[in-house]
């Protein structure tokens, strides 16, 4: 097939399709998890608690998997973590939880992920909710988005009493989890159960309006007692450059949601995604990295990863650059994409400059200038771009709310500078890595904020006493 | 190559593994197979008096992945005729003339039905009889087994009809369900037995399924006691060796001990022979795994003899057996402490919390030397476990919790006191064990602190 047709539909049967696209990491069966489990020290102060952004009380739970109590170690999770199915699957364990077991330094860690994972799983195939919900308080809230820092929020709110409305832009509620976690880390049927399990705390959710336009913020901000902002962030931007415009040009969070798609509504539709056989990824973060699995998986012949500075720069985590590595993928570091060109409206390669390294920036990296007369040519018929993603700027500041570098100012409680107003989540994480944990632990932090507010009291210190609380400040 | 061979009461086997009477030893079948495997000898299962048995007969205690750390039976002596027995037990040892074959025994309480089983079981060959007054279950209630194990004068009295028409050597075997062993054991002695054994199963309900709340092993919905076997065990059964080498007739092995109980490798079997067993019986552990381990018992006990510089068997056993002692004559300024290697220490703190809250209050978790209160630490610095030796008693228990090999030691210091056990105090200061104001006393006396 010459270079210049339309983007070649490399097509592997449908039974490879499952198996690359199934959960990376096999579930665990009750003999696994209990030899696991009975691994654990049960740490005196463990610092894995510590390590989780939630601080989930790490040693009970995997206990409880131990004495074959699961549903008992599950209701552990949620006490800390409404979102802990997602979390078990996604979250980047080697640096937090996991990485900080002592027993890494002993022989290998515990698999807390895995663990986790069994337990949640065993809750939801009873399909029960086990959580006490308070009476109802009559108070509302507005909650702007349905990922997992609204899931969070709302279902705290719930908990307690509160009337909690979720407000969800997309045809389907879950945010990242629902579209952009790829399908061998989250299935995306995980994410929906897990969706469920929120409604079925009390928590109402409405899909297919967009705040903004569908209803303004005045209005949310007059018929609720209080709004949390969860709208993490949007889409891949434009790089500026010549030839965006091609077919063939693809945004990596849209690739991946067609494949998320796939998994729900059959993965034969994998198969109709455009799919390039030389695909060039521009970008090094887990977007990227996850853009190139899909493709490779898919059935690209040649997958490249196009990244400006090197190795040592790249925001992917040290295991997914090992992952990728695995699959085949290739990588050109100390590339510079400077125009994509194409023949006929197609892609046809990517136009890059060489970079070297420079004097560190002002976040410390290392700073990367053009090398002169440097140019090359990656010939490619697809370029995917996972080159970051835009802020809702315009969305958050429409209630109200202070607005810093493109994301809304929060403070240690999740409260923005308007009293009726919260936010967390990646639109609030104006430092620090943004997970779906950290997100899920700030939904809490707000949610509990809100609460106070709402019954106009301080926020407990001391009585009451939650657990992690030794960690919020 | 050290020489595992034995002589054990006139009975010789090319090494000290023998398969202990129980359902490994039930058929020809099995114990030509174990002695193709190379067992040093085989304790047939009990023959003796008509039986039979229940479907559903073992229990397992799991423990944390391990599926048998010790089993329980209700299994009874063999259901085969005896003289199918009797046929099987002279094939085999007409096959394996180089190997143990002994003879386990069970019969009603009456002299001549004893003397002719015992003429019936010389005639096979075997090398020697071992009277079964251990069984806890079934046979118990019908007066045999442990019922004859129980009773000091029904042991002996037995024990004497056998020993009056053998003419080879009689091992009687104990049972662990007694208060004091040595009483039956010196009962066996005084009816005149060539050697003992111990211990055997002891009472047992090895588990409650939680599901439908039936006794395990449940039989037909019903559950009883039965005997527990296996790993677990073996400190029983290692106490109880000791104690009974404590006897005049045990201590010089003129009346030789097989011990056994809970010896599943060869550092178990080690230990029974460093406390004075001189053969080793091994059952559960083949139960589990089958014959094939007798090449790790042999060769691991055959490579620890050769580091030690040991030229046979003969020379480790009974080895720490004089070390076994009262309490009373302890010395009581004899004082270790633990002592953590900070570079292996991963920080668990599993040993402060066994500290704190399961034994003395000696240590501290601290930062840079700086005590800190773990209710209110958050920093992510781990603390390190800190031993105050002057307040640690040297009880072990943080040495043991610890999950990393040689992190926490205890370590001798020299003593604070002059020697002294509680049997010299008692001698010379009967006061200071009878008043506590006394005592008090005597500790202000003696510097002894106790915080």
């Amino acid at each position: 097939m010459p270079e210049s047709s339309p983007a070649s539909q490399a097509q592997p049967d449908l039974e490879a399709l499952r198996e690359g696209f199934s959960e990376l990491k096999p579930a665990m069966t009750f003999r696994e998890a209990t030899i696991e489990a009975d691994r654990c020290l049960y740490c005196f102060d463990a610092p894995c608690v510590q390590a989780c952004p939630t601080h989930i009380d790490i040693p009970l739970f995997i206990r409880k998997i131990a004495t074959d109590n699961v549903t008992g170690s599950a209701i552990t999770i949620l006490e800390s973590n409404l979102l802990a199915g997602t979390c078990a699957r996604v979250c980047p364990v080697e640096e937090l939880c996991e990485g900080a077991c002592v027993m890494g330094e002993h022989y290998k860690p515990i698999e807390i992920g895995r663990l986790q994972r069994y337990a949640m799983d065993h809750l939801f195939e009873q399909d029960r909710q086990p959580l006490p919900v308070a009476a109802p308080t009559g108070k509302r809230v507005a909650v702007v988005g349905s990922g997992p820092a609204g899931l969070s929020c709302a279902g705290e709110l719930a908990l307690n009493g509160h009337s909690v409305t979720v407000f969800e832009r997309d045809d389907l509620p879950g945010g990242l989890s629902t579209y952009g976690i790829v399908v061998m880390r989250e299935p995306i049927r995980v994410s929906l159960e897990e969706v469920e399990f929120i409604e079925s705390l009390g928590v109402e959710i409405r899909t297919g309006v967009n705040v903004g336009t569908d209803i303004t913020a005045d209005r949310l901000l007059s018929e609720y007692d209080a709004v949390f902002l969860g709208v993490g962030m949007g889409k891949v931007p434009d790089m500026q450059i010549p030839g965006e415009d091609l077919e063939g040009v693809t945004e990596a969070l849209q690739f991946i949601r067609a494949t998320k798609l796939a998994e729900k509504d059959g993965l034969e539709q994998l198969t109709s995604i455009p799919l390039g056989q030389h695909v060039a990824v521009i970008g090094a973060g887990n977007t990227a990295i996850d853009a190139a699995t899909i493709a490779k998986r898919l059935g690209a012949e040649r997958v490249t990863i196009v990244y400006r500075r090197t190795d040592r720069e790249m925001p992917a985590y040290d295991f997914e650059y090992d992952f990728i590595k695995g699959e085949g993928v290739e990588f050109r570091f100390l590339s510079q994409p400077v125009s994509i060109q194409g023949q006929d409206g197609r892609v046809t390669g990517l136009e890059c400059v060489r970079m070297q390294p420079s004097a560190p920036d002002d976040d410390g990296r290392r700073g990367v200038v053009p090398v002169p007369d440097s140019t090359f040519v990656l010939e490619c018929d697809q370029v995917i771009l996972a080159i970051g993603q835009e802020k809702h700027v315009d969305t958050i500041a429409s209630f109200g709310v202070e607005v810093e570098r493109g994301y809304a100012r929060v403070d240690d409680g999740m409260a923005t500078s308007n009293p009726r107003v919260f936010a967390g989540g990646d639109c609030a994480k104006l430092t620090g890595h943004a997970m779906t944990v950290t997100a899920v632990q700030d939904g809490k932090l707000a949610a509990r904020r809100i609460h106070a507010y709402l019954n106009e009291i301080a926020p407990k210190v001391g009585e009451e006493r939650m657990h992690g609380e030794k960690w919020l400040t | 190559m050290a020489d595992l061979s034995i002589n054990f009461a006139g009975v010789k086997s090319p090494n000290p593994f023998w398969l202990a009477s129980a359902p490994p030893t039930n058929t020809a079948y099995q114990v030509n197979k174990a002695f193709e495997y190379g067992w040093g000898g085989a304790v047939w299962k009990t023959i003796g008096t008509p039986v039979l048995n229940v479907s559903s007969r073992y229990g397992g205690f799991e423990h944390k992945g391990n599926k048998l750390v010790a089993i329980n039976n209700i299994e009874l002596i063999s259901d085969r005729p005896l003289h199918v027995n009797l046929r099987e037990i002279a094939e085999v040892k007409k096959l394996w003339p180089d190997r143990a074959v002994i003879v386990s025994a069970m019969f009603e309480s009456d002299p001549d039905v004893w003397r002719d089983a015992v003429m019936r079981i010389e005639d096979t060959g075997a090398d020697a009889i071992e009277l079964n007054y251990g069984c806890p279950h079934g046979m118990s209630e019908r007066g045999m087994g442990s019922a004859v194990g129980q009773v000091p004068e029904y042991c002996e009295m037995i024990t004497g009809w056998v020993t009056a028409a053998a003419s080879i050597p009689v091992i009687v075997k104990l049972t662990p369900n007694i208060t004091n062993i040595k009483v039956p054991a010196m009962a066996a002695i005084a009816g005149g037995a060539n050697a003992l054994s111990l211990i055997n199963t002891i009472n047992s309900v090895i588990g409650v399924d939680l599901d439908d709340f039936q006794i395990q092993p449940s039989i037909g919905g019903k559950g009883g006691h039965g005997g527990y076997a296996g790993p677990a065990v073996k400190p029983i059964a290692l106490s109880m060796l000791s104690e009974t080498m404590q006897l005049d007739q045990t201590k010089d092995f003129g009346i030789p001990i097989s011990g056994m109980g809970g010896v599943e490798t060869w550092r178990d079997a080690a230990e029974f022979l460093l406390l004075g067993a001189s053969s080793i019986q091994v059952c559960t552990a083949v139960m589990h795994y089958g014959f094939k381990i007798i090449d790790e018992l042999c060769d691991g006990l055959s490579n620890w003899l050769d580091s030690k510089g040991a030229a046979s068997i003969n020379d480790v056993i009974g080895g720490s057996a004089p070390r076994y002692s009262p309490f009373n004559q302890m010395d009581l300024s004899y004082r270790v402490v633990a002592s953590i290697d900070e570079d292996k220490c991963i920080h668990c703190n599993l040993c402060y919390a066994a500290c704190d809250e399961g034994a003395h209050q000696s240590i501290d978790l601290t930062v840079d030397g700086v005590k800190i209160d773990p209710e209110t630490y958050t920093s992510a610095v781990r603390p390190l476990p800190y031993v105050r030796e002057d307040d640690c008693v040297g009880c072990n228990l943080c040495s043991l919790v610890c999950p990393v090999d040689g992190c926490i030691t205890m370590v001798e210091r020299p003593p604070l006191r002059d020697s002294v056990t509680w049997g010299q105090i008692t001698q010379q200061l009967p006061e200071v064990t009878l008043r506590w104001d006394e005592m008090e006393k005597y500790r202000a006396e003696k510097g002894i602190d106790i915080h």
